[in-house]
């Protein structure tokens, strides 16, 4: 950092200068700044929505457009899905208090016998920023786990991860245990990790498989609007 | 093509094996293409067993990282070397291809070990799936030797070891699976658990699968 960054004082940035930083400072995974960013903005009666879409998913989108063209890589990307997690968790009350947009409900799990949870937690956290409800059911999910919950919170998506070439066919186990229980068609079930590709997201009978974060959240809101839609 | 016994230790240094693989090695009319990280396992199992009908050829280990990267590179080489052989061998497990690798080599009829990573047929495939141990984190004795090229700098950890609970959060033990005996090796590698802030444990597998797999090819 230039001896310049260091002397910035963000509060006598104007709104549009202060975004613009925070996306930097996103990019460059500085939690402490992105925080106090965020009680700036809303000290000036920002919504929450807006410091969540217009600072924080916008910034997102730029290190995850940059991850996906292989300037960026998996520690910086982390990095920035901390210092996002310390501006969301600021947020996150606010936004509920707010009555930002709904998008939908997904209930998102790393399958059994996988403990591998990055991926997940960042396809998490940018639907989250997308707006919609988030049910984290962790690591190591059993199919009962994935249906009972998605059945018990009215859910609309089930997002499955997985980082391993041998938990991964599990994913099959869960959509076969959606369609014997007769419930197959009421959700729109996601999956992704490493090891996958499309071919194995149709062979397994998902509704999509996700490369990224970026595009799990725009598949789901393509589908999930599909589905408003149908008739 | 250079016959086993006049390798150099130059040609099998970690760096150039991470880097560029080895190049053909041995007189057999059967190749072996291996990950640059078995290139002394194989080598050393071909000199205990006598099994001179095998010739390796080694691809950059380095490709461990970027499992995408690895069918295309095992085609090219079969490709390549096809013409010179009677058979060719694919030394490696699934290795994070999420099953392309195997589906490329049945595609190119070729055969290649059925096993998720080289940890698991070094350990020997039936050991490894009863252990079952999703939350163990292993080391070869090459992944030993590369703790800081393969694990520390690719996750960023020489950065930023604020990471580490991101990474090895709910990973509890690191298995060092040994191939040889060796005190150095062993000590290094109960420092990469000590880093990863995981416990240790130390088993001695010598080459299982991988030794079988090699040994077998004498009866195709």
């Amino acid at each position: 950092m230039s001896d310049e960054e260091d002397d910035l004082i963000l509060s006598e940035l104007n709104d549009e200068e202060l975004t613009e930083q925070m996306m930097d400072d996103l990019y460059d995974g500085l939690k402490e700044e992105i925080e106090e960013a965020v009680q700036i903005l809303l000290d000036r009666n920002w919504t929450p929505y807006d410091i969540l879409t217009k600072s924080l998913v916008a910034g997102m989108q730029i290190v995850g457009d940059d991850f996906r063209d292989g300037i960026l890589f998996v520690p910086e990307v982390l990095r920035a899905a901390q210092a996002m997690k310390g501006g969301m968790a600021i947020l996150k009350p606010l936004l509920v208090e707010t009555g930002a947009p709904k998008m939908g409900k997904m209930v998102i799990g790393t399958v059994k016998g996988d403990i591998h949870d990055i991926g997940k937690n960042l396809v998490a956290m940018m639907m989250e920023g997308a707006g919609f409800e988030i049910i984290d059911l962790g690591i190591n999910t059993e199919a009962e786990n994935y249906i009972g919950t998605a059945e018990r919170e009215g859910a609309d998506i089930i997002g499955m991860s997985a980082l391993l070439t041998t938990t991964m066919p599990y994913m099959k186990t869960v959509i076969e245990s959606l369609s014997e229980q007769g419930l197959r068609d009421k959700y729109i079930v996601l999956c992704g990790g490493a090891p996958l590709n499309e071919e194995f997201g149709n062979a397994i009978g998902a509704d999509a498989y996700c490369d990224d974060a970026a595009i799990a959240v725009e598949t789901a809101k393509k589908l999930v609007a599909a589905r408003h839609n149908q008739v | 093509m250079k016959p086993i016994d006049t390798i150099s230790d130059e040609a099998l240094r970690d760096e150039n094996l991470r880097d560029q693989g080895l190049g053909e090695t041995g007189t057999g009319k059967t190749l072996v293409i291996a990950c640059g990280a078995l290139a002394r396992e194989v080598l050393a199992v071909i000199e205990m067993n006598a099994l001179e009908h095998l010739t390796l050829t080694c691809l950059p280990a380095i490709l461990h990282n970027e499992p995408t990267k690895i069918p295309a590179a095992v085609e090219r080489a079969v490709t390549e070397h096809r013409a010179d052989y009677d058979q060719i061998l694919v030394a490696y497990g699934d290795c994070g291809t999420g099953g392309q690798l195997q589906t490329l080599c049945d595609r190119l009829g070729v055969t290649m070990i059925d096993a998720p990573h080289c940890y698991a047929f070094f350990d020997g495939m039936e050991v490894f799936t009863t252990r079952d141990e999703p939350t163990t984190f292993y080391l070869t004795d090459f992944l030993a030797r590369q703790f800081d090229t393969f694990v520390w700098k690719p996750l960023g950890l020489d950065r930023y070891p604020d990471l580490l609970p991101m990474y090895f959060g709910n990973y509890e033990k690191l298995v060092y699976l040994a191939q040889t005996e060796d005190e150095g090796l062993t000590d290094v590698a109960r420092e990469a658990a000590e880093r990863l802030r995981l416990r240790f444990e130390r088993r001695f597998t010598g080459y299982g699968d991988l030794g079988r797999f090699l040994v077998d090819s004498q009866r195709d």
